[in-house]
Formats: C-alpha cells, structure tokens, sequence
C-alpha cells in the first residue's frame, strides 16, 4: 500500500536529473570575450578570419583562452578584462572596417551541457541593463513617396502617348488626373486597368467620373500591404546594419505587429548614443567636389575609406543625404565593369536632377557618415576596472565619380573597381536607406548599476520568502511540512532548469513571479496534508494518505487550470517584463502541481509505504 | 483544525459591507479616477541617483525655469533616488535625454539609473489591451467554471472575483497609488489567487452537498467553510509571508505590484468566504444543482 511502482520512481528521478542539469549552467561563471564577425551581414566567419585573428592576436603578444568559430562568429575567451580591450582594439585597427568586434560576457558553460543544449537562463533588459526601443514605421509617408513616383511615372507616360491632361496631383493620398477630352480619360483608364493586376491582386482602385473627365486612383489593401511590409522589411534591415555599428553582443531587432520594430540592445551604457545611431537618418552625404571656383569657405577636406593617405576637398554643401536613397544594388555595365544602381525618392530626385544638370563633367562624391564608438578601461569611483564607450563621428569618401549627364530619381554610379567592392558600396548605401521615416513611441533605458541592484534585491527577496515559508511549513507540519519543503527546492530548480531550456527570459517581475509560485505552490501540499488530517479522524493511516492525496488532486487541478488562464491572457497582453512575470508564473504552476503532487508523494511512499503505521504525525 | 463558526450568520452583514466597499470604490474610479503610471499615461520617467541628498525644490526650479513646468519630481526608495517624470509632450521621444543634461549642466551631477519613454498612442493602447485582457480573464475563468461545477458557482466565482479587482482598484485610486503594467499584472494574479481559493471552497461545497444529504444549505456552507479554513489560513499566511518579503526587500520597481498582491490575497481570502457563499445562497444552491453526480475525476487518471 502506498507505493509507486519502480517506473514511477524512475521518472520522477529522470525528470529531477534533467531539471537538474538544465539548471546548471546558472552556476558556471561569465567570461570577458569578444564576438568577431564580418561587417557584411551577408557574410559568415570563416577560416581565413580565425587565422587572422590568431597572427594578430600573436603578433601582439596577447594571450587568449579560446578562440573558436561559432555560427556566422568568431568568439574569443581571455581571462581578464585587459586582455578583451586591448584585443578589441588591435584587431579593430588592423581590420578596420571588415569586420565589427563586440565586447562580450561569455558564460562558461562546459562544452557537454553545451552540447546538449545547456544554457544559462536570459535576462531581461531590466536585470542585465540595456536599452529598449519601439520603433513606429510612418507607412503614410512610404505611400506618400510611392504616389509620388506614380504620379511623376504618369504624367511621363501620358505625355508620350499624347493623353492630354489639364491638371495632375495628390490629395490626401488620392492620385488625381483631369483630362481634357473624353478619348485621353479612356485611354488613361485603360492604362490605369492594365497596370492595376499584381501579384496578389489588384494594385489599384479607381473612381471613375466620366462626366468631368476626372479618374481618382488610390493604393488597394493589397498594395498597402506590400507597401508597408517592403516598408518595414527595409527598415528593419537598415536598423539590423545600423545596430551592427554599435557593436552590442546579443541585439534584438524585430517587427512587432503590422508596423512596429523593437530593438533592444543589453548591456549598452550610452543609450543616447545608441538612439543617435538608430534614428540617425543621414548616414550618407552626396556632395559635389570642390572646384577652382569654390572658395575655401566652402570646401572641406576628407579621407577615402580604407585609404587614409588620400584625401579630396568637398563643397560643405550637401546636394541630397541617405535618407533620401530608396534602395541601392550592385550589377554590371555594358562592357562588363561593375556599378552600383541607385534609387532616390522624388525630393531627392529633385534635387540631384537640379543639382547634376548644372554640373555635368564636375565629380560627386559620396560620403558616408558613421557614428563610432570607443572603448577605453577606466577606473570609477569604487577602484573596479570598468569599460566606458565614448563616441564620435567620423566621415569618409566612399565614392567620387564624375557627372555624366544629369541625374534623376535612377542613376549608377560606374568604375566602383570589383564586384566585391560595389556590392559593399551598395550595402553601404543600402544601410542608409530607410523607405519610411520612423519614430520612437517607446523608450526603456535601464543603467547597469540598477540592472545588478534589481538582481541582489530580487535574489535575496526568493531567500527571505524561501526561508520564512520553509521555517513555517516545518513547525506546522513536521516530517510532512519537510517532505513539502524538499519539493518546494526541487520546484525552484525546476523552474529555473525550464527557463534556461526553453531560453526564457528573467526579468524582475518574473522573480516577483518565482517568488509567489514559492508562496503558492506549498498550497497544493497544504490542501493534501489538511485532507489527510480530516481522512484520519476515520480512517487508519495509510487510507488516509491515500485518500488525501487522491481527494485533493481534482482541487488541486481545478485551481492550478484557473490561474494557468489568468497567467496566459497575461502573457498574451503583456509586454516585456510583465511577459516575463507570465512565464514564470505559467511554469511554476505546472512545475509546482508536479512536485506537490508526485515529488511529495514520493517521499511521503518511501517514508511511510509498506510500513504498519499507527499513528502519523501532521 | 476543527472550527465551528457559524459564517453563513453573519452573511448579511459582511454582504452589506462588501456592497459599501465596492459602491466607495467605483465612486472613486468614477469621479477620481485612477493615478495611471507612465506605462498607461503616456510621458518620460528619468531616475537618477546622487551620492548626496539633493533638495527637490532645487530640481523643481531647475526644470520649471527651463520649460518642464508640468513635471513631478519625486524621492525614489532613499532620499538620494530621485524620480522625475515629465507629462507627454506631443510624443517627443528625447525630453529624458534634455532633463538629465540639463540638471547635469545645472551642477546636479548624478548617475543615470533609468530613461523611460511612453509615446501617447502606445500608453492609449496598453490601457486597452490591459482592459480587454482583465475582461477576457473573467469571461474565460467564468466559462471554465461553469463547466467544471455548474452555472450558479461560475456566476458565484465571477462575482468574487469582480468584487476583488473593483476593491483593489477603489483602494488604488481612493490612496493615489500608481498604477502601471506591473500593477495590472498583480490584478492578474489575484484573479488567478483568490479563484484558487473560491474553488477551493466550492469543491467542498460541490463534495459535501452529494455526500451529506440531511442539512439545510447555511449548515452546509458553514461545515464546507468550517473544513477548508485551516488550509485557506495557511495558504494565505504563507502566500503573505513571501509577498512581504517582496514587498519590504524586492526594492521600489515592484513595491506596487507586491502592494496589490498583498491587498489582492487579503480581500481574495474574504471574498472566497462570504462573496462565493453568499451568492449561492441567494441563487438558493439546491441538491437538485447538483443530482447527478459525475464520478469524481473520471476524466483524469486515478492518482497513484
């Protein structure tokens, strides 16, 4: 009576030892570390960078622990923070611009419980410190820009097929067209039909008012949608190019929703830096290059990128800035040498056209705009070695071509040397490129210092609560309230072992959940050991455990369901660090229903099972 | 524990004090309204901690002078955390950036331990998603409940339940406590706590009325009541103990949200008692409610 049978044992044993181990990474130490990986996100780590690497770092004379490719990066451990900065910046000079270097703390997971998918549990940005941002992409304005260029394609393309128009714009994101007679209004609808079909369907829908020859046009949903995703896409590949520049170790960039982008960046200490660089809409420059004529006033003197030994005088005056570039890709010209095509949005259009017919055969350049970051080790106030990150602003020429004829909305950039080096070029262009303005509705910047004081005030509020309930639970239930406090640890780990696996996030309300699951969950032993108190008045001991156990399990069930309801509708509405309270809270509901119920019971069998009890202490 | 107290005699008053409660609460929510925080509001939020206690006039002009008139500037925790939180200002997403130089500027050097910035829109729609999402958990639980046991306790359930987040909320809003996502979440996890307790009870209720078939419905209750008291005090006691700990030692971010836990187990505790019971007196719960009596966990497996 009162036995599990040996599977029983076996699973709860097998189920204790995964738990087990999945938690263990929480206890290895972190690692100073830095991640190398190429400055072209299309390109992964290879062979060829981690023996770079190795010369430069010997070179050098620094020592490493490990050096080691994983995924598209070349993570390198060292055993002091020294050691971390000064290779940052070696590398960094003798590579420049190839390849980005992020400064990191690497977990020392051993490499068997990596292997099997061992890792320590996320923080979130409010216990690790960081910076998070929501992002809001301006779709009116994409589509804006779009029924610019139709509006700009129409009038040409009515112009040469004799379509007479007598007055054209854009209201309130309604393309407008008056004709002048009947036949140009049929032609023009016949055209609009014929360029509506697109891939998913209908581009356009048009108002036709035949008896003033007016023809209205506006984007369909669809295209909206196409609009909007192209625009978002866009966006979050600039953003992705733009947070590289930052050199943060785990950065996440997201959409959230229909027009949304989340970025969080852990770790960063300068967020208006970081801000700087992510709403930064100007990273390129197209300026003309100084002539005879430009006075000195006027002019001034850059560095070409990857060649700092030549330089050339640019008027101050900038003929259009990145975000006006739509989109940018490298190909080929007629004889085979390899371009750079280049798309402007209608002002930028405009203003390069204005600013190339008057200058045919004078150079443009293109400049390119970065933020930089600096790294140095500094000792504050309390005598610990810390990094501190200033930064800067550095502009370099990555182009200088000369004028060909005047330029529009589309134009190439020719003579840009091999194909490598234009795809660059393009990318480089292309990471400039927003297709829709953005703002910032949300903004969370947690400093380190907080972040470490949320995780001491947060541990230590588990141990005082642990303590006090563990205390409680022993003075009133005895050998009972112990067995219920053994499982309230196994529950702790267990929690944490799912967490790590599962590559949960921690944040401070999610401990504010672990600490309540902790208050909660020796409810569930708490209602069996009152069942099997009242089943004793009646019945012999080892009925009673039985029934207690059993009784109760249909309570305990009915009211875990209802709180895993209230805790998932929270996950779903909640955001960040109330997602993560969510979390905790669903998986120590589930993790606390199996220790009270099986790890409990499995104590209470061995202690009390086969044995002729005739009075239980409880 | 073998109490007999008579519960279901003093029903009628504790029914009245729960209806004064709850009147005084949405009278309050109706003509005060709740102090909403950043996460609901809208606005910018900077803390900032300085190794001498600053005077908080001092901040006050420093801002007022230099065009955040309508700021609060408030100790956080220790006289040497100061808060600072600036209403919205047309979604202007750098106003922190501008606070913090400018007192830097003004010789009040201190260290930046948080920016926080709510765009009016996404404040807009975290109240909405948050209202929604207490509705669906009520709407959802009350299902649940009613397929579990039977309409009467599901109606019994939601009116707990109900009558707990309307209190918490009158309290927040009678004492101006801030009330923010973490705030809400805590709502949240009331609903899930204080139903805990409710079916509980129920459950007792539900077992009693087809076992013990000779008393009167109050007899009932109160023997239902009389058996899960000794867990509902040591549930409640150990629930405390932890939410205290948080609450004095978990620091300022969660103080609220430990706050409306703690307020949320007391009134939760109560209501699982007198609102619940109550309700299915005056519903007038009848064995019949309950006649046919599904076997006990068969749609689960028999515990081991």
């Amino acid at each position: 009576m009162n036995k599990f049978s040996i599977y029983q044992y076996f699973l709860i044993l097998v189920i204790l030892v995964l738990g087990f181990i999945y938690a263990l990474p929480n206890l290895y130490p972190t690692q100073p570390s830095i991640q190398v990986a190429y400055t072209d996100s299309g390109r992964s780590a290879d062979q060829m960078l981690v023996s770079d690497l190795e010369d430069i770092l010997n070179l050098n004379g620094i020592s490493y622990e490990e050096l080691s490719l994983v995924e598209n990066k070349i993570v390198i451990k060292f055993t002091n923070l020294e050691q971390q900065l000064e290779s940052k910046t070696v590398i960094q000079n003798k590579l420049l611009d190839k390849v980005i270097v992020a400064l990191n703390l690497e977990p020392t997971t051993p490499d068997w419980l990596k292997n099997i998918g061992g890792k320590p549990v996320k923080l979130g940005l409010d216990l690790s410190g960081g910076v998070h941002f929501l992002l809001e992409v301006d779709i009116d304005t994409a589509q804006q820009g779009r029924l610019e260029l139709l509006l700009d394609t129409y009038r040409k393309t009515f112009k040469e097929d004799r379509v007479k128009v007598s007055s054209s714009s854009i209201k309130e994101l309604v393309l407008y067209f008056e004709f002048t007679d009947k036949n140009s209004y049929n032609k023009a609808l016949q055209k609009y039909r014929a360029d509506s079909p697109g891939i998913n369907g209908l581009q356009y829908i048009i108002t036709e008012k035949p008896a003033s020859n007016i023809l209205l046009l506006e984007y369909s949903d669809v295209a909206l949608r196409e609009i909007r995703d192209y625009a978002v896409g866009q966006n979050l590949m600039t953003l992705r190019n733009r947070v590289n520049e930052l050199g943060v170790s785990e950065p996440i960039v997201q959409r959230q929703g229909a027009n949304r982008i989340v970025v969080q960046l852990p770790g960063v200490q300068d967020p208006t830096a970081a801000k700087k660089i992510i709403g930064k809409t100007a990273n390129l420059e197209f300026r003309l290059e100084a002539n005879a004529r430009t006075s000195p006033l006027r002019k001034e003197e850059f560095g070409f990128k990857g060649n700092e030994y030549t330089t050339a005088f640019l008027e101050k005056g900038v003929v259009v800035s990145g975000d006006r570039v739509t989109n940018a890709n490298s190909g080929f010209d007629e004889s085979g040498f390899s371009q750079v095509n280049i798309t402007l949005d209608m002002q930028g259009g405009r203003a390069m056209q204005k600013a190339s017919s008057a200058n045919v055969g004078r150079k443009l350049a293109v400049l390119f705009v970065e933020q930089k970051s600096k790294s140095e080790l500094v000792v504050n106030d309390n005598g610990d070695s810390v990094i501190e990150q200033t930064s800067y602003i550095e502009k370099e020429i990555i182009s200088l071509a000369t004028i060909q004829t005047t330029l529009g909305t589309a134009f190439r950039i020719t003579g840009v040397g091999t194909p490598q080096e234009a795809s660059e070029l393009a990318l480089l262009l292309r990471a400039g490129a927003l297709a829709a303005p953005m703002k910032f509705v949300e903004e969370r910047t947690v400093g380190p210092s907080l972040g470490k004081e949320n995780i001491e005030l947060g541990m230590k509020s588990i141990l005082i609560g642990l303590t006090l309930v563990v205390l409680f639970m022993t003075f009133y239930y005895r050998v009972f309230g112990i067995a219920a406090n053994i499982s309230l640890l196994i529950n702790l780990i267990l929690i944490t072992g799912i967490m790590s696996l599962l590559g949960a996030t921690l944040t401070l309300p999610g401990i504010a959940g672990i600490v309540l699951t902790v208050g909660m969950a020796v409810d569930a032993n708490v209602l069996i050991f009152a069942r099997i108190r009242e089943e004793l008045k009646e019945k012999d001991p080892q009925t009673a455990i039985r029934d207690g156990f059993s009784r109760a399990f249909i309570t305990i069930f009915d009211a875990n369901v209802t709180t895993l309801i209230a805790a998932l509708i929270l996950y779903v509405i909640g955001t960040g660090p109330v997602k993560g309270f969510a979390i905790t809270l669903s998986i120590g509901i589930v993790t606390s229903m199996f220790t009270a119920i099986m790890c409990t019971r499995a104590m209470v069998n061995l202690m009390y099972g086969n044995k002729n009890i005739k009075e239980l202490k409880i | 524990m073998n109490t007999t107290f008579q519960f279901m005699k003093y029903r009628k008053i504790a029914g009245v004090a729960s209806i004064i409660l709850f009147s005084i609460s949405i009278l309050s929510l109706t003509f005060k309204g709740l102090s909403l925080g950043l996460d609901f509001s809208g606005g910018t939020l900077v803390e900032i901690s300085y190794e001498n206690p600053v005077e908080l006039e001092t901040i006050r002009n420093t801002l007022s002078s230099n065009g955040f008139e309508d700021s609060q500037v408030v100790n956080f925790g220790t006289n040497l955390d100061v808060l600072i939180k600036v209403a919205d200002q047309n979604g202007n997403s750098s106003i922190g950036d501008s606070v913090y130089s400018l007192l830097n500027e003004s010789g009040l050097q201190g260290e930046l331990k948080r920016v926080e910035f709510v765009g009016p829109q996404v404040g807009a729609e975290l109240r909405d998603q948050g209202g929604l999402g207490m509705l669906v958990a009520l709407f959802m639980i009350l299902l649940y409940v009613a397929f579990r046991f039977q309409y009467k306790f599901a109606l019994g359930a939601v009116t707990a339940l109900g009558h707990d987040v309307v209190i918490i909320l009158g309290l927040f809003s009678i004492f101006a406590w801030d009330f923010d996502l973490t705030v809400l979440a805590a709502l949240l996890a009331v609903i899930g706590y204080s139903l805990n307790d409710t079916i509980v009870v129920s459950d007792r209720i539900r077992e009693n009325f087809r076992t013990q078939r000779i008393m009167e419905p109050n007899e009932m209750i109160d023997l239902s009541l009389n058996q899960t008291l000794g867990r509902t005090v040591v549930t409640s006691l150990t629930t405390l103990l932890v939410l205290f700990a948080l609450f004095l030692f978990g620091g300022e971010m969660i103080k609220g949200f430990s706050l409306a836990l703690i307020l949320g187990v007391l009134v939760g505790t109560y209501s699982s008692i007198y609102v619940v019971a109550n309700m299915l007196m005056s519903l007038t719960l009848i064995q019949e409610d309950l006649a046919i009596p599904e076997p006990e966990g068969a749609d689960f497996d028999e515990l081991p």
